[in-house]
């Protein structure tokens, strides 16, 4: 039975991988900038989140309201200045730049936090509590966070499909000229999706804090590549494929854990080596990628 | 009369087509100078300073080879130190096995340079910015699997065998020069190879791709060469990173840190020229040592150099000298000379 | 066709577009080199010559998406040439870019949306476009990278016209369509045109243009080679200035022309 548990914690934990791989893939998707920095950020919102909980006391949910929407705005700054100003200039510098941020970003934090792990106690039963059905044993938070992921990918869907700003991230997507042409300032529209990206990884990284513990190189060892690797997984340019990505890498890392503790990550990543050399444009592809 | 003009006006006796504006041999004897003059070191300095010398041939080897595939072939990749912990692995295998560490050093670089086949094959389909994720993806699944071996170490690392006996001063001396040898060897590799076909091929890969390809020049294979011989080089490096530490951690070996010194280095010395990177070394080191009690910050000022750099001054450090004095160290472009 | 008469031009009065001395480069290429047209309200001002003449280049840069080395752009009297392409798509200059290039993950009705997403006051509404183009009303949903060519080429104008646009700038219309789709597509002109709108179009096809214009303006290598009206030029003409044959005098054609 503790298969059926591996499988199930396996799912549920692919939803936060989602969480954290659909931001990545719309950077790339819509201004072709791969944000090695992306998983740093959602350490950043995590600590952040740490500190605000520390400071004023709120409770956890509420740090959420703030440090979501301040990532958001940091998204949108960050991308009207550096990486566009890395974008004019190459493919290259978008790499060079995002790079050297997720350096700094991991160093700043390793200097002032230390390499000690944190996590976003919240005393709430949800952390720790479960239930059961029958023999399987399914945890409250593991659970609400996937139905979150659910939600906001619905959301993200919902937006791109429908909303106005939806529908010009995806034609700017296409041709950022022609959506010039038709009155639209892609850079605006880039910053749109920024926001969009840094606000999604950065709920995925409270909401990883507060089940698992957050130190400065969490960004890059668990959450870029695990969130790449959802990308690749689930299929370049679909949003419902990253879900399944992510949920393939989850079941994939628990199956791993219950042969070897230490197998886990491993089990994954060997999952995404099978992916990338068998069909490397994904399980659900959309078309022409690479 | 425009440049346009002006060459169609003159008979072509008047056209030289030269490899550089000096004449190469002054740079090659002054190379060989300094070479010469750097393998003394050990009868001259502290061996402190030779040690901090072993270090910098690191850097500047895993540099150069950063350039030649970043600067050069237009692949960014996040996951070299892949190949550096490849290199140490290497050497540590045999060094159990009994041979020497020194004479296990090219064996870890042709080791390395195979070991590229398999990966190359693996992520070359992916466009530039997945790409350069899947290396780092690479590089952990890497070291996950080594560190599956307890053999050699498993998780925590262990001491490397085959010195036992041999007198400190000696090894360092030796260690130096194993260091400038790869050293040597890995810039006069990537100086040939620029000089020749394969440069050309990469400039034009570099300006039109599609072109290259029409006009016959193989991307594909280009490419893979440069990441076989990047692999090479980077898996000497870490051999001499196993063999300068006495020991081998899969951590430490397969430590992002050294794509970010790789990468760093590069862009301030200058990407794209053979040049950048050795100035690029030099500010490295320098700023190192100042900081050395400093721990990450060095690193953080090196990241913020970078980005500033990346975005303000793409030609680096090296950019700047060369816009001024048009000084090749490594000749390996082509200048059209009209004779008066 | 609405418009000054043929061949007759106001005396005074602002041109709703005026290019000055305009000198463009493509990095070391002189693309355009000392470019000066005038278009008034209402008229249809082509632009005709051969490859690499520089048309598209002169429509682009007037659209925002080159700038030039020397010159200027003005709109209705003001100087524009520093505005971006975005800015004056805004104040009225809207063009259907070369090849289409319409929103290709998006549906018919996405692509005419974002058309209007920034658009001016105007008579064109989505609702219009489907009743001047009737066969997209049941296509509409369709993903646009699925229409054949002409049907695109239908959509890209719907789109520009859904800025409610003062100046529509329609660059070569024709290219990559049979000749049957291409004159249907310029047949559509004149309803657009009842709307008082101007045009300014860039052609290959010489006799397509000259059937529509009220004004052509010939390029050659950059330069102009002939301006003047479709009726006060000879067919020699037109062919001494598009192939740069010699005879050709660049400059306005001697009779018949302007004032």
């Amino acid at each position: 039975m503790s298969w059926v548990n591996a499988i199930i914690q396996g799912i549920l934990v692919g939803g936060l991988y989602a969480l954290f791989a659909c931001g990545l893939s719309l950077m790339f998707g819509v201004m072709k900038v791969v944000n090695l920095a992306h998983g740093d950020l959602a350490v950043v919102a995590g600590y952040i989140a740490i500190g605000v909980i520390t400071v004023t006391h709120i409770p956890v949910l509420w740090s959420f309201l703030i440090v979501v929407p301040v990532m958001a705005v940091l998204g949108y700054v960050l991308q009207r200045t550096i990486l566009q100003g890395a974008l004019d200039r190459s493919v290259l510098a978008t790499l060079l730049v995002t790079f050297g941020l997720s350096v700094v970003i991991e160093n700043g934090l390793l200097q002032f936090f230390t390499a000690n792990t944190r996590g976003i106690g919240s005393g709430l039963a949800l952390v720790s509590g479960s239930f059961s059905i029958g023999s399987i044993q399914i945890g409250y938070l593991p659970l609400v966070i996937f139905a979150t992921a659910v939600v906001v990918l619905l959301g993200l869907q919902y937006f791109l499909s429908t909303s106005r700003y939806g529908r010009l991230i995806r034609a700017v997507a296409d041709d950022k000229e022609a959506a010039q042409l038709a009155g639209a300032d892609y850079r605006h529209v880039f910053g749109i999706a920024a926001a969009v990206a840094f606000g999604t990884v950065a709920l995925g990284g409270i909401a990883y804090g507060m089940y698992a513990q957050l130190a400065p190189t969490t960004g890059t060892d668990t959450i870029l590549l695990f969130a790449f690797a959802a990308v690749v997984i689930g299929g370049l340019g679909s949003l419902w494929g990253t879900l399944l990505g992510g949920v393939v890498l989850g079941v994939a890392q628990q199956i791993g854990a219950q042969i070897s503790i230490s197998d886990e990550t491993l089990a994954g990543f060997i999952v995404f080596l099978a992916v990338l050399a068998l069909r490397p444009q994904g399980l659900i592809s959309r078309g022409a990628q690479s | 009369m425009s440049l346009a003009t002006e060459t169609t006006a003159r008979p072509v006796e008047q056209f030289r087509v030269t490899r550089s504006r000096r004449n190469v041999i002054w740079t090659g004897a002054g190379a060989l100078i300094v070479v010469v003059v750097f393998a003394l070191f050990p009868y001259i300095v502290h061996s402190g300073t030779t040690a901090i010398l072993v270090q910098a041939f690191i850097v500047l080897t895993m540099a150069s080879m950063w350039n030649l595939l970043a600067g050069y072939a237009g692949l960014v990749s996040v996951g070299q130190q892949a190949f550096v912990g490849l290199g140490a692995y290497f050497v540590l295998i045999l060094a159990i096995n009994g041979t020497s560490p020194f004479a296990a050093l090219p064996v870890a670089a042709i080791g390395s340079g195979v070991a590229a086949l398999p990966l190359w094959w693996l992520v070359s389909r992916l466009r530039s910015g997945y790409f350069a994720i899947a290396t780092w993806v690479l590089a952990a699944t890497v070291m996950l699997i080594i560190e599956k071996f307890s053999s050699i170490g498993g998780g925590t690392g262990m001491p490397l065998p085959g010195f036992a006996g041999f007198d400190p001063t000696l090894l360092t001396a030796y260690t130096y020069w194993a260091g400038l040898a790869v050293t040597v060897v890995a810039m006069l590799a990537i100086y040939l190879l620029l000089r020749g076909r394969l440069g050309l091929v990469l400039t034009a890969i570099r300006d039109d791709e599609v072109a290259a390809r029409s006009s016959g020049a193989r991307v594909g294979l280009a490419r893979m060469l440069v990441f076989v011989v990047a692999g090479a080089g980077c898996g000497a490096a870490g051999g001499l990173l196993a063999i300068s530490q006495l020991q081998v951690q899969p951590g430490a070996v397969f430590s992002i840190q050294f794509t970010a010194e790789m990468a760093f280095v590069t862009i301030i010395g200058g990407l794209g020229t053979i040049e950048g990177p050795i100035l690029g070394t030099i500010v490295y080191m320098v700023l190192q040592q100042t900081l050395a009690s400093y721990n990450a910050w060095y690193l953080i000022i090196l990241g913020l150099v970078a980005i500033f750099m990346a975005l303000f001054a793409r030609r680096g450090l090296w950019g700047l000298v060369d816009a001024r004095l048009n000084l090749r160290l490594f000749p390996v472009g082509y200048w059209l000379r009209l004779d008066k | 066709m609405s418009g000054p008469p043929d061949g007759e031009r106001p005396e005074s009065g602002t041109p709703l577009l005026e290019v000055r001395d305009l000198v463009v480069h493509h990095g070391q290429l002189r693309a355009l080199d000392g470019i000066s047209l005038r278009v008034f309200p209402g008229e249809v001002y082509a632009i005709i010559g051969a490859n690499g003449a520089g048309k598209s280049t002169l429509l682009r840069t007037i659209a925002g998406l080159h700038s030039p080395t020397a010159g200027s752009v003005l709109f209705d009297g003001t100087d524009v040439t520093g505005l971006r392409p975005e800015r004056r798509a805004r104040q009225g200059i809207v063009m259907v870019p070369e090849g289409r290039r319409l929103f290709g993950s998006l549906s018919v009705e996405e692509n005419l949306q974002v058309g209007g997403a920034f658009a001016r006051e105007g008579p064109w509404t989505i609702e219009r476009v489907y009743e001047t183009f009737d066969w997209m009303r049941e296509r509409r949903n369709q993903a646009a990278s699925q229409l054949s060519g002409g049907e695109q080429q239908t959509v890209a104008i719907g789109r520009a016209l859904l800025a409610n646009p003062r100046v529509l700038l329609l660059d070569e219309l024709s290219l990559g369509l049979a000749p049957v789709v291409v004159q249907r597509i310029y047949g559509m002109l004149p309803q657009i045109l009842a709307a008082g709108l101007t045009v300014l179009l860039v052609e290959q096809d010489v006799s397509q243009a000259l059937r529509v214009a009220s004004h052509i303006h010939c390029l050659l290598e950059g330069r102009t080679t002939l301006e003047g009206t479709p009726t006060g030029v000879s067919a020699d003409q037109v062919e001494a200035a598009y192939f740069g044959l010699a005879g050709a005098a660049p400059g306005p054609a001697p009779e018949g022309s302007e004032s």
